[in-house]
């Protein structure tokens, strides 16, 4: 199958810290994986390099086959095809949902308002939430904010999605509905790579698992051989403690 | 003094029908000043609190420099100056010239000041969802920034140009004909104060709407805040 994600020997310094150490990930096309590890091992920022939201201090990444460090990529181009969750929403609270979910399909596809609308709305419908598209972010639950951020990634049609930490912000009833959100939209094939610690949802719905720790990969593999047969001794301690909760 | 002298002074309604017109213009005048000089100054806001974003330091301790420098001047020093000193050099400007350069100095600097504190009252997880979806470093700012800065400062935008449409009186000095100085002209050819009073009143009436409106929205604010 082929990567749509290739990343290679990705550096990041912040200033003195050393967060991520040549970290090499490759992600093939419908695949799902799910990036796992202490708080501070790098997974995040990670993440965040992969639509250089975060600068890498080194390295390269191709997204379906655009060089994203290419000072020639246009990178507002390059990340239309990236879609990104994030753990605190990022809702815009002065535009209802609907307008939170239309406004780049206006602004970076040019569509017209009618059809961005449509598109908007049938992007709510995915989540479950037509019936929300005239509500401002404050007038919605945290778990359906969320939800709201997944239609808007999702609207632009992207390549591949990244969640960082998607329920991490979210009260333990909320979840459900968010993961429902993920997992449908696993099962309409789309690639994704999800930091997060629902290990559960990791258990059912990823292909592969990828522990890291200290800005490096550490093992990965099948959820069943990470969760069940560590090879590492880090990966054991984590995943100890993480069963405990 | 009786009751008789002191009304007659200061609340004659004879002279204030003579000032009427005289008064009206100036109001007018006044009127036109503030659609004029609020815009300016909101205009030269948006630009120093947009070269604020650049972190340069060839941007960042110029633009400090001017925001500093158009704080520190009395307005109305800074407008003499313009009116009466620009001619030293060579550069005449009129009455409405002077104003205008004078606000735009002066009332951008502040206006600049909040919409600046309005911007990075804006959290960066805002910035980087715009961004992640495409869309450009300005058109993020026109979309999401700008209009959460404008609404975060509201009461401060309000207020601030509350201050300017009543600063627009020392426009009297280069003998710009609005309210104040029509007032002054109305008082000195009448030797009575009724104008004065009537220009007072003007002012009353045109801004305390605006005053409650700002109560209002203040008192809002800090209920949101709870």
């Amino acid at each position: 199958m082929a990567a749509i994600v290739r990343a290679h020997g990705i550096h990041k310094h912040f200033g003195a810290l050393h967060v991520l150490r040549g970290v090499d990930l490759e992600v093939a096309e419908r695949e799902l994986v799910f990036v796992i590890g202490p708080s501070g091992s790098g997974k995040s920022t990670l993440l965040r390099c992969l639509n250089r939201l975060e600068e890498p201090s080194g390295g390269r990444i191709e997204v379906d086959g655009i060089d994203m460090l290419d000072r020639r990529t246009d990178i507002n181009r390059a990340r239309q095809r990236i879609g990104m969750v994030f753990q605190s929403f990022n809702l815009y609270p002065h535009m209802t949902a609907l307008g939170n979910v239309a406004l780049a399909l206006r602004q970076v596809l040019k569509l017209p308002r009618g059809e961005a609308e449509g598109r908007a709305r049938a992007a709510l419908e995915r989540v479950g939430l037509a019936d929300r598209a005239g509500h401002y972010p404050g007038q919605l639950s945290g778990g359906q904010q969320q939800r709201v951020a997944i239609a808007r990634a999702v609207a632009l049609e992207p390549r591949v999605m990244l969640f960082d930490e998607p329920t991490s912000a979210l009260d333990p009833e909320l979840v459900g509905g968010v993961l429902q959100a993920m997992r449908e939209l696993r099962e309409s094939g789309m690639t994704m790579v999800v930091v997060s610690h629902e290990m559960g949802f990791a258990r059912a719905a990823a292909d592969r698992v990828v522990f890291m720790d200290h800005g490096l990969v550490v093992e990965q593999g099948a959820p069943e051989a990470v969760f069940g047969a560590p090879r590492e001794e880090r990966t054991r301690a984590f995943i100890r403690q993480i069963d405990r909760h | 003094m009786s009751w008789d002298d002191f009304a007659l002074a200061f609340f004659s309604l004879d002279i204030l029908r003579q000032a009427c017109p005289i008064l009206l213009s100036g109001l007018v005048q006044t009127l036109l000043l503030s659609a004029m000089v609020v815009p300016l100054g909101l205009f030269g806001g948006v630009l120093l609190a947009l070269l604020a974003t650049v972190r340069s330091p060839f941007v960042r301790w110029p633009l400090m420099a001017w925001v500093d420098v158009f704080r520190s001047l009395p307005p109305l020093v800074l407008l003499i100056f313009v009116y009466a000193g620009l001619p030293f050099a060579g550069l005449e400007v009129s009455a409405w010239g002077a104003v205008a350069i004078g606000f735009f100095l002066n009332t951008g600097a502040y206006y600049g000041e909040i919409l600046r504190a309005g911007i990075e009252s804006v959290p960066a997880g805002q910035v980087e969802a715009a961004r992640s979806t495409g869309l450009s470093r300005g058109q993020a700012m026109a979309w999401v920034v700008l209009p959460q800065a404008v609404r975060n400062m509201l009461p401060d935008l309000i207020s601030n140009t509350l201050e300017v449409v009543k600063l627009t009186s020392i426009a009297s000095v280069v003998a710009l004909p609005e309210l104040l100085f029509q007032a002054r002209q109305a008082q000195s050819v009448t030797f009575n104060a009724t104008p004065i009073v009537a220009a007072a009143v003007a002012y009353f009436v045109l801004l305390w709407p605006v005053v409650r409106l700002l109560s209002r929205l203040e008192n809002r604010q800090l209920a949101g805040r709870r």
